[in-house]
């Protein structure tokens, strides 16, 4: 059943598919973002409340949903390289981390700057904000670890079993609107049923949400392509590829 | 599998199933205080579950939606003063329904209006007039998950105007 993922195990094959990836993730990624992000900033009706003030969402709610995304994929790869010992699953770990990062980053930020003007306040100490203030200190705590150890497969291992504990916050950032009281609304897109907004509205959100989502595919590739080719730089196949870049 | 792989997938998921089960019940006996506010029955009846009531002159926050009429403005400050109801669907104030009343001076959010949630954040007093009030020294604006465009927002009976404030208003603080 899984015979097929087996030939990607193999960091040369899986350099040549991400080689063969990127381009088409680049593409679709540039189209997705610059027809969203136009439709949702410029041309999307803005709230009968919030006024202008609610674009903002567009920006707040993919970089939030892929913060948690990102950190749930790099928990299987934490998963699948202690229990497999894949060394590629800890490369696509150690390339994911900073990613998610600046997604939690952008999320909070954004989140902030939209709580000013609408809240009153930069910052409460409720469960939702203070759940994701958590998971930007996770994936932190994961980076230092994949940078702590010379040894690369220890890093890993080290970095691996933090984020296996941190995947239990995941769940807790997800259902913190509806498990306790806060300040911050419960969630608009993914609510069961129907979405609790306007469907002029929803589409440029649809748009920019996979075109963040592709823009990290993209990010992460790149990240993945370098990890790749940093751990296996005494292979006789990156030493050939280096070679033929130079002399062209 | 070989036995390896299967002690390393027993090892890893038991530590899943400890680490999942611990933080449940750290966040199950904690979830009284993460709650980030009380709601007026809360106040006036205690928690669903303890019982636990806040006593007079604790600081809390209060969190709960404007009932319409109780706004009431001075016109020569910034004092206001409006009564809180329960969050609760739908949408519906009884005269019945456990409230208090928050006294506030200051500059209120723009979201500020009546029938929307409110948390503020003050102190528990006892007022003679009013019985259970709050002295609040903050008060934000809770909006819900829902966003629409203000012409179907109008056809569904919903608008929303931001206060003014007069001159006088905005001036009285300086003196």
């Amino acid at each position: 059943m899984w015979k097929w993922l087996h030939p990607y195990a193999n960091p040369e094959v899986s350099y040549h598919f991400t080689n063969k990836l990127l381009p088409w993730l680049s593409a679709l990624a540039a189209i997705f973002l610059s027809i969203g992000l136009v439709w949702a900033l410029l041309f999307a009706p803005a709230d009968y409340q919030q006024g202008h003030s609610f674009r903002i969402f567009y920006i707040h709610v993919p970089a939030a949903s892929l913060s948690m995304g990102i950190y749930f994929a790099m928990a299987v790869a934490a998963f699948s390289s202690l229990v497999w010992q894949l060394k590629l699953a800890d490369a696509s770990a150690a390339a994911m981390a900073p990613v998610g990062a600046s997604f939690t980053a952008i999320a909070l930020i954004t989140g902030a700057a939209w709580g000013k003007p609408m809240w009153g306040t930069w910052w409460i100490w409720d469960a939702r904000l203070t759940s994701e203030l958590i998971l930007l200190f996770l994936y932190l705590g994961v980076i230092a670890l994949h940078n702590a150890f010379e040894d690369k497969n220890l890093a890993g291992k080290a970095a691996g079993i933090l984020t296996l504990v941190g995947v239990i916050n995941i769940p807790i950032i997800k259902y913190s609107v509806d498990w306790w009281n806060t300040l911050h609304q419960g969630s608009t897109v993914s609510k069961l049923g129907k979405p609790s907004m306007s469907l002029d509205m929803l589409w440029p959100f649809i748009f920019c949400f996979i075109g963040f989502s592709l823009l990290v595919g993209v990010i992460i590739c790149l990240r993945f392509r370098n990890e790749i080719l940093a751990r296996n730089s005494i292979r006789p196949w990156v030493r050939e590829l280096v070679k033929n870049n130079t002399s062209q | 599998m070989n036995p390896r792989r299967k002690k390393r997938l027993a090892i890893v998921g038991s530590i899943l199933i400890g680490i999942g089960v611990v933080s449940g019940l750290v966040l199950y006996a904690l979830s009284q205080n993460i709650d980030l506010f009380f709601t007026p029955s809360e106040i006036t009846q205690g928690k669903k579950d303890t019982g636990l009531k806040p006593s007079i002159g604790q600081r809390i926050r209060i969190g709960g939606l404007v009932v319409p009429g109780s706004v009431k403005r001075d016109p020569e400050n910034l004092k206001v003063s409006f009564k809180l109801s329960d969050m609760a669907m739908p949408i519906v104030f009884n005269d019945d329904d456990p409230m208090i009343t928050v006294y506030y001076e200051g500059i209120l959010p723009d979201l500020f209006r009546e029938g929307q949630g409110i948390v503020a954040n003050g102190t528990l007093t006892e007022h003679p007039p009013t019985g259970l009030s709050i002295e609040a020294s903050e008060v934000l604006a809770k909006h819900d998950e829902n966003y629409m465009p203000a012409e179907l927002a109008e056809a569904a009976g919903q608008k929303h105007d931001k206060a003014t404030y007069s001159d006088k208003q905005l001036n009285s603080k300086d003196n």
